[in-house]
């Protein structure tokens, strides 16, 4: 968003809305936390950047949004995901499959394995394309060679009837979008879309993921541990960490003036081009097991501000700011004191 | 794909040449001579010996052996010892039973298999996956001639349903049905137990596959991901299996043919290695090494049109 353009998309409900979110996973007799109370919001031709490291519940809740989490040992323990108003946990399984690959497309991380090795590229858009829409095998089909060639690849006919294994990482990575794109949805959801590739490549594919998103008005759900892609392509993010959301912002409000924590640990560890150190910052400690009951703020253990009142109760998201949530217990924090 | 099937014919080359070099081994090696057997018990050393000049016995072992390769390059196995047919002519007439026999096993117990073990992969740790996982192992571990004979002795003398000795007629017709029946399930019997067991755990893999999930964020029904992208995938091993399994079929159907008296080529190779009358025997393996070889070659096409990264590289 431009200084002084209007904002239309801001004023409308969000297309998707996920409140309170709780997840639980039912491991040999024991029942351990993923998610805890992760809300979030996403309107329609924006792009929302979920960040956190690994296991910190990002595939989680992107997963969960497609109800594609394995029950069990998944467990749906609270809360509600919303799309359009309409709760996705308690829909039929029957409906939430027509929402899957139609009105909600999913990137997967892995383009080597996501898709089926037996399969021609073609042959798997089509597939589901004929699932949702009452299109004949030929129109389908022409129409996945349509996608192939949206997605910019070259000789999309020709492509159409390759195998996975006969194409490069990043080829096969623009199948799956255009397998994401097939059916027109209303939100794509990208699971680390690009944790995959090589850095050219990764630039190439976020580029089409945006140029994309403004064609077909879809809202995007980004999940990645990269803040340099948050950076470049995120109007939105939300900082998860050890299965809860500790920080929620517009990007450039969050870059400007993070207030979690966690998230000024983050930007902290970033490596710059125009410093040089002698050692890269990390946080200190790792995110603790999902097997430990946390009590008070998640990140008391690795935080420097942590006093008495954070390892006993749980900070609430807190506005701070314009659109600028955070829950920390000492927020507003300046940067300079950590 | 064709020069998939050559290559594949041209790695049989040695093969075959292996094969027959250790059906020759055969006559020289085990105990016995042909000659005696041939002359009967009641010969003059003198017969023994003319006989053993006019096979070609008394000369040297490799002499013997290329002779032996240039009469199988003309086709020539030589004549049986005991009936004087030649070996050609008593294979020919084995060898449709046989196929029979192979088509009524394989043709119930490799789909009943691969069935059985989806289910139990979709329904893994039910009473229905254990079931058939214990039935599985119980066709496994049964010897094939203790099955042969509970069916003969339950289904075939106490209960009446089904004869057991030797074969009605062609395979289209009721009684060729009902005569095959009964080696035939005791051939599946052992087969099922490798198959279904295959199935189950290559089914759980690749249910655990990042493309099944995509399958599923595609909206797609469950039955339809199982079995497109999962069973689909899943059969790439089971056919290597059903391939290894060959030989095992072979060697069941010596067995069973020799149980139930089944006019086949394993009936055949039994009778006449008990019996001594070698050529018949080189040839009865020399067939079964080839069935083998077949069947191997048709998995490795079929291995090609169900994985298509064997065939473009």
């Amino acid at each position: 968003m431009k200084m002084g353009e209007v904002d239309i998309e801001a004023t409308t409900e969000p297309l998707l809305k996920v409140e309170d979110l709780a997840v639980d996973f039912h491991v040999s007799g024991t029942v351990q936390r993923a998610l805890q109370g992760v809300s979030l919001n996403l309107k329609r031709g924006r792009t929302l950047g979920l960040v956190g490291e690994s296991g910190c519940g990002k595939s989680v809740t992107s997963l969960s949004i497609m109800r594609l989490l394995p029950q069990p040992p998944g467990h749906y323990a609270g809360g509600r995901i919303l799309l359009e108003g309409r709760d996705l946990l308690s829909l039929p399984e029957r409906e939430m499959r027509a929402l899957r690959g139609g009105r909600i497309g999913m990137i997967f991380q892995e383009p080597m394995t996501s898709l089926n090795p037996v399969y021609t590229c073609g042959e798997q858009i089509v597939e589901s394309l004929l699932v949702h829409s009452g299109l004949s095998s030929k129109a389908a089909m022409d129409r996945a060679v349509e996608l192939l060639d949206l997605v910019g690849l070259p000789s999309p006919r020709e492509r159409a009837h390759d195998y996975p294994h006969q194409l490069s990482g990043g080829q096969r990575q623009r199948v799956m979008i255009a397998l994401a794109l097939a059916n027109d949805p209303d939100l794509l959801i990208a699971d680390e879309p690009t944790t995959a590739l090589d850095v050219t490549i990764q630039a190439q594919i976020l580029d089409l993921m945006t140029d994309l998103r403004e064609r077909t008005g879809a809202a995007v759900l980004l999940v990645t541990h990269d803040l340099g892609v948050v950076a470049q392509t995120c109007d939105d993010v939300v900082v998860m960490y050890a299965g809860g959301v500790v920080e929620r912002a517009p990007t450039n409000a969050l870059f400007a003036d993070p207030q979690h924590p966690y998230t000024i640990g983050l930007m902290a560890a970033v490596p710059r081009i125009d410093a040089t150190v002698d050692r890269l910052s990390t946080i200190a400690g790792s995110v603790p097991p999902p097997w430990v009951t946390l009590v008070g703020c998640r990140f008391a253990s690795r935080c420097p501000l942590a006093d008495d009142r954070c390892r006993s109760a749980v900070p609430p998201l807190r506005e701070n700011g314009p659109d600028h949530a955070v829950a920390c217990w000492h927020a507003p924090i300046e940067e300079a004191t950590i | 794909m064709m020069t998939l099937v050559l290559n594949r014919l041209i790695i049989s080359v040695p093969v075959l040449f292996g094969v027959l070099l250790l059906g020759f081994g055969l006559l020289i090696l085990v105990p016995g001579d042909p000659a005696i057997v041939m002359a009967g018990p009641m010969a003059t050393p003198e017969v023994v010996a003319a006989i053993r000049t006019e096979m070609g016995l008394d000369e040297p072992v490799l002499t013997q052996f290329f002779r032996y390769l240039g009469r199988m390059a003309e086709g020539d196995l030589g004549r049986s010892l005991i009936s004087n047919k030649t070996v050609i002519s008593e294979l020919g007439a084995a060898i449709g039973p046989t196929t029979e026999l192979m088509v009524a096993c394989l043709i119930w117990s490799i789909p009943l298999g691969i069935a059985l073990g989806t289910l139990a992969a979709v329904w893994r740790g039910s009473i229905t996956d254990r079931a058939i996982m214990a039935f599985s192992v119980a066709g496994v571990s049964l010897p094939i001639f203790f099955i042969c004979l509970m069916l003969i002795h339950f289904v075939g003398v106490q209960w009446r349903l089904l004869p057991f000795i030797g074969r009605g007629g062609p395979l289209w017709t009721m009684d060729g049905l009902r005569h095959i029946a009964l080696p035939a399930l005791s051939l599946g019997l052992i087969f099922i137990g490798p198959v279904a067991r295959m199935t189950r755990s290559s089914v759980l893999e690749v249910l655990r596959l990042d493309h099944v999930r995509t399958a599923r964020a595609k909206g797609l029904s469950e039955p339809r991901v199982i079995l497109r992208h999962g069973l689909r995938n899943a059969l790439i091993p089971v056919v290597t299996l059903v391939g290894l399994q060959a030989g095992y079929l072979l060697g069941g159907a010596v067995v069973t043919e020799s149980i139930f008296s089944y006019p086949g080529i394993g009936r055949l190779a039994v009778g006449a290695i008990l019996s001594s009358d070698f050529p018949l025997a080189q040839g009865a393996i020399l067939i079964l090494a080839l069935a083998f070889i077949l069947i191997n070659l048709i998995v490795d096409v079929l291995y090609a049109l169900l994985d298509p990264r064997v065939q473009t590289p």
